[in-house]
């Protein structure tokens, strides 16, 4: 059964049926998902009209996008502050605690040296340190947005993650030229 | 034919409605065409009962062309207008294109994409890979009877926009309804996942003539999802190919080689490395243009060692694509092995090293891509309800614009699900800018040097404002195709412009209807040969056929009827030599008519020998 069209304008935890929660069933995202492609992907309607392909591209281009941001913890407690009306002031708010910054100070530093010195095992190590900080920022941000409704704290834990995420792909990019 | 459409009853002579479409491999070495038929995908032959078209084209100085065996056969007698690889040319500029010093064309650099002067005029790659598509189109309606309603065309899953966009344009002047540019490994995928049933995380590594791709797919529950993807797209087996040739230049002290021999070494080279699959060594000898005479003998070892690194290319980007996919080698479960190069022993050695299992090579390597688009091309015609399957491929090239500096930012990072689309605003940085440029990047390097251009377009109309008031928002869309549009609006004002922006490399509209203009005097001419061939084939049938049905029924008539058809049947064998279509067809149907009271004689004594020892009451239930 396939009908190309969904209600692009309602927010992605209405269109995927679920709770407005940071803490989220992934199976139930993936399940979702997939229910939701083998309705309105493109594959189901190529033989119909030029119309109905549109619509088919719009809805099915909007369900990627909602995927990828319900998937992402980042990006979802951005959107879910966004849904809230909280700005995360990414681009303009720098103001974080000076113990976190000196923290992401030295990792990077960290980082220039093994990319300097091509030593992978730092590498690795960074890489696990990196994924293991961003784990506990995550259960804050469940915290502040599920339980204590803390939206401008929970804004600064998504800068926090943010420079996390920065520094994450900072290392993907360091293996790819250690490892090319 | 009158006398043929007796048909059992209870079978009806016409059959099903069922949408023809097709699944078709252009490959860079060789073309396949496959369909599915009564629910098996199957790959069409031509007349000779060859599967494989070589992907050669041949033009020659009186406008008329070879494609396939034939083109292949005088390459080294006609290299300059015999094109092979052309797949290597598809949505590349000349300094795309590395070693063309070693290819015996005469590029022409035109901007966006490269083109070849041959015998037959200036042809660009689209245009000659069309005329390998216009083959296959036409031995699919052939071979299917009738008019296809859309085929799928496989493209390597590291294509650009570039070559991505440039196999569309091919496909629609070969007059083929694209139904989707499918991704070739995640077509192997559908037609080895369908035909085991498998769950899991697969790799497909798929190493042709001249493209590699490896992608990395999680089955599950009918739901092919490609996880990331990765490759290389001018490194295949023609690379091969190239090294034993270069080695045969250093064993033999050549240098400087005319065309033809440069083709004939390359010839001698491929032949030599299939040999190396069953044998030890290749004896590789060759009588050059000058006279001299070429004889080295070739071992394994030596090929190895000489290939060493064009193997690394492939496993480095396979680490890449693993990567991405956030997967280690050994949480794979199977390793797919697609192209004909994989048939290589070093090439099934080194992924078999790489992801410590044996892979699976029980499907055609040279088919299975063909099988996997013809599925999927069934399921798109709207023959069978998708319901069973779905398939979420990835762009495989990251997408940005030209910031300030010559810097990409990127706009949709690679192996994200398509369709996808990424808005971005941008704002003047001059007071009273009413326009500005914007570069669209695909590639993963910081600079845009590094990067290929795709569209580089201006926004005017933008109105008057102090710098940073005005808000320009531009919408990157990715659609199944992989394929890029670009539009942008101005936000602040109530007056909204939007553009639609057409990639600057690929073919305009115009463009693709000049060329369909163009080829348009070719294909009649093409067309009523064809419809010539097929009148003349009709005529041979009814000939046979009228005179089987005399010698067995013959009796039926008197001699002056008998004579009235043999008088028919002598104007059908009289004008079937000619060349004049319209007579043959005259002379069919009064051939026709004339023994239709023979053939209304025929069936009432079927049926009356039917009927025979039944009584009515036994027919009626």
């Amino acid at each position: 059964m396939s009908d190309p069209a969904i209600d692009l304008k309602q927010d992605f935890f209405t269109l995927f049926d679920l709770p407005r929660r940071f803490k989220l069933d992934d199976v139930a995202l993936d399940q979702r998902y997939r229910d939701l492609q083998s309705q309105v992907h493109p594959d189901k309607s190529a033989h119909l009209s030029d119309a109905e392909q549109r619509l088919a591209m719009q809805s099915s281009t909007r369900v990627n996008e909602g995927y990828q941001i319900l998937r992402n913890p980042l990006r979802r407690g951005r959107y879910l502050l966004s849904l809230y009306g909280v700005d995360t002031q990414e681009e303009n708010n720098t103001a974080m605690p000076m113990d976190f910054l000196m923290q992401q100070m030295e990792m990077r530093e960290a980082l220039q040296e093994a990319v300097d010195t091509q030593d992978l095992d730092t590498l690795d190590e960074l890489s696990d340190t990196t994924r293991d900080e961003t784990r506990l920022l995550q259960q804050e941000l469940a915290e502040q947005l599920d339980f204590k409704q803390a939206f401008v704290e929970a804004a600064g834990t998504v800068r926090k993650l943010r420079f996390l995420e920065k520094l994450a792909e900072e290392i993907a990019d360091a293996y790819d030229e250690l490892d090319p | 034919m009158a006398l043929l459409q007796i048909s059992e009853p209870g079978l009806s002579a016409a059959p099903h409605q069922h949408r023809l479409a097709v699944g078709i491999d252009l490959g860079t070495t060789n073309s396949l065409v496959a369909t599915v038929r009564n629910g098996i995908s199957v790959v069409l032959n031509d007349d000779d009962g060859s599967a494989l078209l070589p992907s050669v084209v041949r033009y020659l100085a009186d406008g008329s062309l070879q494609v396939g065996l034939a083109a292949q056969a005088v390459q080294s007698e006609d290299p300059q207008n015999t094109i092979v690889s052309v797949k290597r040319f598809m949505g590349r500029g000349l300094k795309d294109v590395g070693e063309v010093v070693d290819l015996p064309y005469r590029f022409v650099d035109t901007p966006g994409m490269l083109q070849l002067r041959t015998a037959g005029g200036v042809k660009s790659p689209v245009e000659v890979s069309a005329e390998i598509l216009k083959v296959l189109r036409d031995r699919a309606e052939r071979s299917l009877g009738g008019e296809l309603v859309g085929a799928v065309i496989t493209v390597p899953a590291y294509f650009d926009d570039a070559q991505r966009q440039a196999t569309k344009d091919a496909a629609k002047l070969a007059g083929l309804n694209v139904l989707r540019l499918l991704n070739e490994p995640t077509a192997a995928a559908i037609a080895y996942g369908l035909d085991n049933a498998s769950e899991g995380v697969y790799a497909v590594y798929d190493l042709g003539g001249g493209t590699f791709d490896i992608s990395i797919l999680r089955l599950s529950k009918g739901v092919f999802e490609v996880l990331a993807t990765n490759g290389d797209s001018a490194l295949g087996g023609d690379d091969f190919d190239q090294r034993i040739y270069c080695w045969v230049l250093e064993q033999a002290g050549l240098s400087q080689l005319g065309v033809n021999d440069v083709r004939l070494l390359l010839t001698h080279a491929r032949t030599a490395k299939e040999q190396l699959t069953e044998h030890m060594q290749a004896q590789i000898t060759a009588v050059l243009s000058g006279g001299e005479l070429v004889d080295v003998t070739l071992t394994r070892e030596a090929f190895y060692d000489m290939t060493r690194n064009l193997l690394a290319r492939t496993i480095q980007p396979t680490r890449k694509a693993l990567r991405d996919a956030g997967l280690g080698a050994d949480e794979v479960r199977g390793v797919v092995m697609v192209g004909g190069s994989t048939r290589m022993p070093q090439v099934q050695r080194a992924v078999a090293d790489f992801f410590k299992q044996t892979p699976l090579t029980n499907l055609d390597p040279d088919k299975v891509v063909a099988l996997g688009a013809a599925i999927q091309a069934n399921v798109l015609a709207g023959n069978r309800s998708a319901d069973d399957w779905l398939l979420l491929d990835v762009i495989p090239l990251s997408l940005g614009i030209e910031t300030m500096g010559g810097l990409t930012e990127k706009i949709i990072p690679r192996n994200s699900t398509i369709p996808t689309a990424r808005a971005q605003e941008f704002t003047t940085y001059k007071d009273g800018q009413t326009a500005m440029s914007i570069h669209v990047m695909q590639g993963e390097r910081e600079l845009v040097s590094d990067c290929r251009s795709l569209a580089q377009f201006a926004l005017r109309g933008i109105p008057p404002m102090v710098a940073g008031a005005a808000r320009i928002r531009v919408t990157f869309q990715v659609d199944a195709d992989g394929l890029l549009s670009v539009s942008a609006r101005e936000m602040t004002t109530g007056h909204e412009s939007s553009i639609a922006v057409k990639p600057s490399y690929g073919l305009s509209d115009e463009e693709i209807t000049q060329m369909l203009k163009d080829s348009a005097q070719h294909a009649r001419d093409d067309m009523q040969a064809r419809a010539l061939r097929e009148q003349q084939v009709e005529a041979r049938q009814l000939l046979e056929a009228v005179d089987a049905a005399l010698q067995e029924d013959g009796d039926l008539l008197d001699a002056d009827g008998r004579a009235a058809i043999r008088a028919s049947m002598e104007g059908v064998r009289f004008l079937l030599e000619g060349a004049d279509q319209s007579a043959i067809k005259r002379a069919v149907e009064a051939l026709n008519q004339a023994t239709l009271p023979f053939a209304q004689a025929r069936m009432d004594k079927s049926v009356s020998s039917a009927l025979k020892g039944h009584k009515m009451s036994d027919l009626e239930s």
